[in-house]
């Protein structure tokens, strides 16, 4: 096992390297951000004074070599807008958007999971159809428009909720839960559909192995042959999903955030990226990508002690 | 608006008696309790810090609150001292000597010295459009001792009090001297605000694109004259100013609807009449000059090099259906046919009958004259700001229709301020217009205008080249009185109407939103002391 | 992941009568009558009761429904009936083409990929590292930085797509690769071409198609997102998402510009969803477990 690791460890190498590449070249492929830094009166001779003292105006491989140094050595650069260190902006952003993805998590597998159960195990009844329909509708809306929906009725209409924010958990936790719950809601959406839709294919599949059979042979409570047997057996494939579906939570977090004014990560790199600020840009998305390889990785470690039928 | 070129003796008194005034003990506002942090949308998010180093607005907003200037404009457009004292012109108009009044003190502490004001000078002398044009004047700009700023000019020039006590970007703000001696590329952080204005920046609680957080200054000594514009006694009542960026403006609507927010900088105009009958808010422009849409377009390539096609473009556009495409409805939108904006001492009508009346098959036969020949005219349109999104359309469908081969490239304005600097043709990267507008604040007179330079590399984006306009604008600047500089400013106009470097787009008006409990405030650009919060 | 193999060569479906079809799946029968009719109106787009629109008259701004505007106008004085119709063009247009292109180059780096060895760990570390980057984020910056078109966008949206048909294709070709078939021909000497072309495609051709209608679904939900973030197609150019986008601003005043094309958008994609789901159950029922949806 722990030779798996190094070695799962070490191949991730590669993967990242891809990710600085890819980022790197597709943001010098127009212009940089001399001139929204001069401003508007600048002449060409301040854009030109601005982007020297950037060293913007070096070989595009000497600006990677130089970055992949610095990364290498824990340092992601700094902002050109604000001077601020990259890592700096990301210790001030993360613990909102971190907070908004285990909130939604946690929420959309304590609802999707015994959704899926329930459609499969009432498969083909009208249980199973609406629970599938809502699934499905669940991929349908626009995350934004649900956001506004849920907005205008639990904030204006109600005024049970407040519109927009974020507190931190630290420092007022019943601030924290009102605030959270809309953008949880509005992110879990698409999140629930995903996870009741597998749950559901996969409880079903094991239902008909022989084990099962079995068990219900055996006059075990229908309950416990579900959740002990059948989920347990359909956990490796639920597991899955729910990591790749985490590229698919920032997708949704960057619109939940500008939605319900979160300051987290999300709003951070597209703002960003409307500035060319090549460092956050760069260094948000490099870390977005290890922190979705990392994951994977846990989850195919825990494979292993899940499924004993998986051999690396 | 009357502008300062003095009557010297008279402006000479009025410091006089304001600098008696300001040694007298604080005065009675500030022994009031100052009460609640005003929680604000500002219009844009703050990145950038340095006033020196951009022209963004909202970094001028953030320069007002922390730093404080020489001279400042009150709400009749006139220079008063801020924190100088008064000022000697020498009889030869040649040596200005500027004293600072009592009391000032940095953030940190120190007390404000005439050089480190001297320096603040000399560094935004290098950036400002108005300020570069000043330093071609100044022979020096040092101190005398602790509390005499020393400017002695080469020759006699009328705008000096008017450029360093400039409304607009860039505001000429003073910084101690360990930043004002940094060359102009290196921009100031969020440690090194250190400012001598009314608020202090909170550097800790710096959240760029997020929140900006500033305090109340316990030591600020303000004037006593009566708040006015950005003139006049700085009297906080507030215990904090704290700025929330909202990416969505919807979310910004629902929050001020909730009291989640007390201030919003700039309503949408088409959500003004829904924020005007929310319980609890009310909604009022607080900034009478407004702003004036233009299209630049690039004098030195393509069919926008040519006259002709500017002359037949500006024929066509109707500013009324710019207008209400812009902002919504006319409520909030002014027809103005001056290159000044309507309403100010240099607005004007010379030259302008011939977009008064907008004639598309008139512009049909300008374009026919001009030897337009279907040249692709390229135009850079902005995707991501709604007022310049809609602007752009509107052009776009005018030129269409007197038969101009628009070629309407969408992008977001990162990348317009980026392809706006090519001088190349419009087959290699090139274009031929683009759209912004500016604070009428910023167009007052042909001096302050940088949209009116003509001075080819010096002008603005679009590199307009016509000594005529130029030697007018020095003449403007070197006028002696009030007659010499309104009829300069005509001529500017009817000159700048035969060349069209810009077609002007209109005057539009953006309102503030704001909770009933919040009082005081006053005119734009936003600034914060004097708003009371109960 | 390793959980993702394993797809049996399928055999031949039987054709059902369309009778028996419906009435097995009476939901995808409704959806492909949606589909069917959105279609037809796109195709048919100036002949169903539109104007030209792009045409502006700000003067006539967020007009109420009349017999002249079906639906209203928008912030422009732009027929909102006619924006819908030819929105749906776009819309189509985007969510067809992601599509086609991320599953036509794909199946083509799929197919070598899963053949050629010493290809195979080079491309799909690069397709590991495509994946690791949050799609929306990666489409947004493309869009931002070559410029908003209606090309850009499709580009935009498919190079995240793309890692995942490869996966896809190439779990297939291993599975096949091994069969004793294949093997044989590849003893003969086959050429690789010939060998791809008939034995490995049609097995990769059911799942496909299942995964082009998720593709097209999701594709047009990210336009939308798109929009909403300011890097959506060009305002000049209407779609459904950018319409939703705009309109959202001026949902107090003129909701009608928000309501047509967001339920024009929610109902398409709910169709082709529905009809991606019915496809998946007769073509290929162990597709929901490989590929996460």
């Amino acid at each position: 096992m722990p030779f798996l690791i190094i070695q799962r460890l070490l191949s991730t190498i590669p993967v990242l390297l891809v990710v600085a590449v890819v980022v790197f070249l597709m943001l010098r492929v127009s212009g940089d951000p001399a001139a929204i830094l001069a401003g508007d009166t600048a002449t060409s001779e301040q854009i030109e004074a601005v982007r020297v003292a950037l060293g913007l105006d070096r070989p595009v491989w000497e600006q990677f070599l130089g970055w992949i140094v610095q990364v290498l050595r824990g340092d992601l650069g700094e902002s050109l807008f604000t001077g601020l260190p990259v890592t700096t902006l990301i210790g001030q952003r993360i613990e909102p958007t971190a907070m908004l993805a285990l909130t939604t998590i946690v929420f959309s597998v304590l609802v999707a999971v015994p959704l899926g159960v329930l459609a499969a195990w009432r498969a083909n009844t009208w249980v199973d159809r609406a629970v599938m329909v809502f699934a499905v509708l669940g991929f349908s809306v626009p995350v934004f428009v649900l956001g506004y929906f849920l907005m205008y009725a639990f904030s204006i209409s109600l005024r049970w909720l407040p519109v927009q924010g974020y507190t931190s958990p630290f420092v007022d936790f019943g601030a924290f839960l009102r605030q959270i719950i809309l953008p949880t809601l509005t992110l879990s959406c698409i999140y629930i559909a995903l996870i009741a839709r597998i749950t559901r294919a996969s409880v079903m599949e094991v239902l008909n192995e022989d084990y099962i059979r079995t068990a219900r042979a055996k006059g075990q409570i229908e309950r416990i042959v579900l959740f002990r047997h059948a989920l347990k057996n359909a956990a490796v494939p639920i597991v899955t999903v729910i990591g790749l579906g985490v590229a698919l939570l920032i997708g949704g977090v960057v619109v939940t955030e500008s939605v319900f004014n979160i300051p987290g990560l999300g709003r951070l790199v597209v703002d960003a990226i409307t500035r060319r600020d090549y460092p956050i840009i760069q260094g948000l998305i490099l870390f977005f990508a290890f922190i979705y390889v990392m994951l994977n990785l846990m989850i195919d470690l825990t494979y292993a002690a899940l499924d004993p039928r998986i051999r690396y | 608006m009357t502008r300062l070129t003095p009557t010297r003796r008279g402006f000479m008194a009025g410091t006089a008696a304001a600098a008696g005034a300001a040694a007298l003990p604080l005065g009675a506002a500030r022994a009031q309790a100052p009460s609640g942090v005003l929680r604000v949308i500002p219009h844009a998010s703050l990145t950038i810090l340095d006033p020196v180093a951009t022209t963004g607005y909202i970094v001028r907003n953030h320069g007002y609150l922390i730093y404080d200037t020489l001279f400042a404009m009150d709400e009749n457009l006139e220079v008063q001292p801020q924190m100088a004292s008064g000022v000697e012109i020498s009889d030869d108009g040649l040596t200005y000597r500027i004293s600072l009044r009592d009391g000032l003190a940095w953030h940190d502490g120190t007390a404000v010295d005439a050089e480190d004001c001297a320096l603040s000078l000399i560094r935004w002398g290098q950036v400002d459009g108005m300020g570069r044009r000043l330093f071609t004047y100044v022979d020096s700009c040092t101190h005398d001792g602790a509390s005499t700023i020393v400017l002695t000019l080469n020759r006699p020039y009328g705008l000096v009090l008017q450029s360093i006590g400039k409304l607009s970007t860039n505001v000429p703000f003073m910084m101690p001297k360990r930043f004002s001696a940094k060359p102009t590329t290196e921009r100031l952080s969020a440690e090194e605000m250190v400012g001598s204005g009314p608020f202090r920046f909170v550097a800790d609680e710096f959240r760029p694109g997020a929140r900006v957080v500033y305090e109340r200054n316990p030591d600020y000594v303000p004037r006593d004259e009566p708040a006015s514009n950005a003139a006049g006694g700085k009297v906080v009542h507030l215990e904090g100013v704290e700025w929330i960026n909202f990416p969505d403006p919807n979310t910004q609507l629902n929050a001020l609807a909730t009291g989640e927010v007390d201030y919003w900088e700039q309503v949408p105009a088409d959500l003004a009449p829904i924020v005007a009958t929310m319980p609890g808010v009310n909604v009022e422009n607080f900034n009478p000059l407004g702003n004036v849409g233009m299209a630049r377009f690039n004098s030195l390539v393509g069919a926008s090099a040519n006259p002709g096609v500017r002359r037949a473009i500006a024929r066509a556009l109707n500013q009324q259906d710019l207008l209400l495409a812009a902002v919504g409805s006319m409520e909030f939108g002014q027809e103005c046919f001056s290159v000044f904006p309507c309403g100010t001492t240099f607005a004007n009508d010379a030259g302008s009958d011939f977009i008064r009346e907008p004639d598309l098959e008139d512009a049909r036969r300008i374009l026919a004259e001009s030897g337009y020949d279907g040249e692709r005219f390229v135009v850079l349109a902005t995707t991501d700001i709604p007022v310049q999104t809609n602007y752009i359309q509107v052009i776009v469908d005018t030129m269409r229709r007197i038969g101009i081969n628009v070629d309407a490239q969408a992008m977001d304005w990162a990348t317009v301020l980026q392809r706006r600097t090519s001088r190349a043709p419009v087959d290699e990267g090139g274009w031929n217009m683009f759209v912004t507008w500016w604070e009428g604040a910023d167009l007052l007179d042909p001096v302050v205008q940088f949209a009116m330079s003509a001075g080819g590399d010096e002008a603005w984006i679009g590199w307009a080249t016509d000594p005529t306009i130029e030697d007018m604008r020095t003449q403007f600047a070197e006028a002696g009185s009030m007659e010499e500089q309104l009829e300069l400013a005509a001529k500017i106009q009817e000159r700048f109407f035969e060349q069209n470097f810009h077609a002007v787009l209109g005057q539009f008006f953006t309102p503030t939103g704001f909770r009933d409990n919040v009082s005081g405030i006053l005119q734009a650009p936003p600034f914060f002391w004097n708003i009371r919060k109960a | 992941m390793s959980a993702v193999e394993n797809a049996a060569p399928l055999a031949p479906p039987r054709a059902p009568s369309a009778l028996a079809a419906v009435k097995r799946h009476p939901l995808a029968a409704v959806a492909a009558l949606v589909l069917a009719a959105i279609v037809v109106a796109a195709v048919f787009a100036p002949w169903v009761g539109t104007v030209d629109p792009t045409a502006l008259a700000p003067a006539r701004r967020l007009a109420a429904a009349s017999a002249e505007h079906w639906l209203g106008t928008d912030h422009l004085g732009r027929d909102v009936w006619s924006r819908m119709v030819y929105g749906a063009r776009v819309s189509v247009t985007v969510g067809v083409a992601v599509a086609v292109l991320s599953i036509v180059v794909g199946l083509f780096v799929g197919l070598f990929t899963g053949f050629i060895r010493w290809l195979d760990p080079i491309v799909m570390r690069i397709m590991d590292g495509l994946m690791a980057i949050p799609g929306i984020l990666l489409a947004i910056a493309l869009v931002s930085v070559s410029g908003a078109s209606m090309v850009t966008v499709i580009f935009a949206i498919t190079v995240p797509e793309v890692p995942r048909v490869v996966r896809l294709v190439r779990s297939v070709v291993l599975s096949v690769r091994e069969e004793p078939y294949v093997e044989a021909a590849v003893s003969v000497g086959t050429p690789l071409p010939l060998i791809l072309w008939r034995h490995v495609v049609p097995n990769c051709v059911p799942p496909l198609i299942v995964q082009a209608t998720y593709i097209t679904a999701s594709a047009m939900l990210t336009e939308a997102i798109l929009s909403f973030l300011g890097a959506g197609t060009p305002p000049i150019i209407p779609s459904w998402g950018n319409m939703v986008a705009e309109a959202r601003l001026l949902f107090q005043i003129a909701p009608w510009n928000l309501l047509f094309p967001g339920i024009a958008l929610a109902v398409t994609i709910l169709a082709v969803n529905v009809l991606g789901d019915a496809l998946r159950d007769r073509l290929d029922p162990k597709l929901a477990k490989r590929v996460g949806r």
